[in-house]
């Protein structure tokens, strides 16, 4: 869109104004949870307040690990979140490809099956799921949380849409070299569909990274919880120690933060991919 | 976009590749096995099995005695229940602005030859990238009723704040605020992606004729954008109907605060009954009616599309 020569300087002037007023909103919060965290608590419950640390304390951040197993609770959900993402990638592209690419009897009511699970909204199914991991015997587990993770209909119907994209040409030439099926499948299909493998790869990252319900549900002991739950424990035993809050939020929210810094243009690829796809 | 555009081969004279596609492979079963056998076990059963176990009482060790419509009877029965769902449509409702805002922020972001656009962008995406549970910590205090931020910048022009999240009148509004600054920048990306997509051709046809950026905005982007539009309405208002990590991390529980029913959420009223109260018969049939709620408000949505979104 070019913009005509009039007011081309005021308008660009008043679209930073609003940029930037949105960005003081979007980013202010985590700079005052920034300074708060390295403050203590009783400069915390200054009026009016002050807005740099008088004396920047390390000691809340150290809290935080004396209050819970804040390292293994990272672990726990650095763990969950690549397993259950290496999982979904497995089973959802091997199950994509052949409701993309594939002929086979009850194919339309497989994949109709695979939509309807997709409409279903996932406190409908935790009680259930809930019995059968406490049936396994895996409550307070890794597997607890990973377990249920692993098969994704969105997942399967996601990369679907992008096999369905390829010409049937490649597959056709490898089929007359007396290529199989898997190979044709893991050599040939798989490298064709990456840009949508790195986006449902992000998107269950975050998912897996974020969820909360689940994890509460399965894993009461802390030494089992992800960061999410376990940031929820903390604030159950620090009420109102809010130093010691944001130190524990910050450190929750830092490799996310740091993972999608360093592959910003996945991340914001795998989102609009998945938006215009879905 | 997706690098996927590859130039279609020329299709040869040669048949048998094309028959051979076309035939039945029983390999595509082992294809589907362990995606098919795990949301089997993990989705489909379970979905089945709470919704014939709404319609149970179920026993402390495991027994159900089907009780018929008692769950949902006591379901309807529980003002709690009827809070909760005010509350969740008013979240859906709030949770809406989320789509004007990201539209206003993609298409300035559009603008031709804007500085700073991955800046900003990058800014604007942090917080869908923070872990909800941690939003909500930082905006509580934000909002802490003593010390917050948002009062101590109030009671410089003498305006009076209050508990914004233990406050009835005042905590499902503070919580759904946070919930759209956190989804902006998911609808963002995604508007952005959308207004790309709109061919020039058409604004600067317009422009030639006089069209003013507003006229160009209203009468081009909007409704070459409204398929786009539409899909994020239907997802918006699916996720928000589910919202209960906010809920859950900014609103305390009932002991220490009594205002916790006034900013519950279904979901949030569901783990309640589920996990604290182990009262699961309600829990199910809470559960199911939820279900029920997001099918029918996205059903309405579809129904309604034909008379606002423009396909080409």
């Amino acid at each position: 869109m070019s913009d005509s020569a009039r007011g081309t300087r005021t308008g660009s002037v008043l679209t930073h104004a609003v940029l930037v007023l949105g960005a003081v909103a979007m980013i202010g919060p985590f700079v005052w949870q920034l300074l708060t965290a390295f403050k203590s608590l009783p400069e915390t419950t200054t009026v009016p307040p002050t807005l740099l640390p008088q004396e920047w304390l390390w000691s809340n951040f150290g809290e935080v690990f004396a209050l819970l197993p804040f390292a293994q609770q990272l672990a726990n959900s650095l763990i969950v979140a690549a397993a259950v993402t290496l999982g979904q990638l497995a089973f959802c592209s091997l199950g994509a490809y052949a409701f993309a690419r594939l002929e086979f009897r009850g194919r339309e009511l497989l994949f109709a099956l695979f939509l309807s699970v997709l409409m279903v909204p996932k406190q409908l199914l935790i009680l259930p799921q809930y019995q059968i991991v406490s049936d396994l015997g895996l409550l307070n587990t890794l597997p607890a949380l990973i377990l249920p993770g692993l098969f994704s209909a969105f997942g399967t119907f996601l990369l679907r849409q992008f096999f369905a994209t390829i010409p049937k040409d490649f597959e056709e030439a490898a089929l007359l070299d007396g290529a199989g099926r898997f190979r044709i499948f893991f050599s040939i299909m798989l490298p064709l569909v990456k840009p949508a493998l790195a986006a449902l790869a992000v998107i269950t990252v975050m998912h897996s990274w974020n969820d909360l319900l689940w994890p509460l549900v399965v894993n009461t002991d802390p030494a089992s919880m992800p960061i999410s739950a376990g940031l929820t424990s903390l604030q159950g035993q620090e009420w109102t120690n809010y130093p010691v809050l944001m130190a524990g939020a910050l450190m929750a929210s830092i490799p996310m933060l740091l993972a999608y810094l360093a592959l910003q243009r996945q991340f914001v690829q795998g989102i609009a991919l998945s938006g215009t796809k879905g | 976009m997706t690098q996927l555009a590859a130039p279609p081969v020329a299709r040869g004279t040669e048949r048998t590749p094309e028959r051979k596609l076309r035939r039945r492979s029983p390999s595509a079963y082992l294809f589907i096995a362990p995606v098919g056998l795990g949301l089997l076990v993990f989705y489909l059963y379970p979905a089945v099995s709470t919704f014939v176990l709404s319609f149970a009482e179920w026993g402390p060790f495991g027994g159900h005695t089907f009780n018929g419509v008692d769950n949902y009877v006591s379901v309807f029965q529980l003002d709690a229940f009827w809070t909760a769902l005010g509350n969740t449509l008013l979240y859906m409702v709030i949770g809406l602005l989320t789509l004007p805002l990201a539209i206003l922020f993609a298409v300035l972001l559009n603008r031709e030859g804007l500085r700073g656009v991955t800046v900003y962008r990058a800014l604007y995406f942090i917080p869908f990238i923070t872990l909800p549970v941690a939003s909500g910590l930082v905006w509580k205090w934000l909002y802490n009723g003593d010390f917050g931020l948002i009062n101590q910048f109030l009671g410089i022009f003498g305006i009076p704040g209050t508990y914004w999240v233990s406050n009835p009148a005042t905590a499902v509004f503070a919580i759904a605020v946070v919930q759209v600054w956190s989804q902006i920048g998911y609808y963002l990306i995604i508007f952005i992606a959308g207004i790309k997509a709109i061919p020039n051709e058409y604004a600067e046809a317009a422009e030639i004729d006089g069209a003013s950026a507003f006229q160009r905005f209203w009468r081009i982007t909007l409704p070459l954008l409204s398929p786009t539009i539409f899909f994020c309405t239907v997802i918006n208002v699916i996720a928000t109907l589910q919202i209960f990590d906010l809920v859950y991390v900014m609103s305390d529980s009932a002991v220490v605060n009594p205002a916790f029913g006034a900013s519950q959420s279904i979901v949030s009223l569901f783990y309640d009954k589920a996990f604290v109260e182990a009262d699961k018969g309600t829990a199910t049939a809470l559960a199911f009616l939820l279900m029920l709620l997001i099918a029918a408000l996205t059903f309405v949505q579809f129904r309604l599309q034909r008379r606002w979104v423009n396909y080409v």
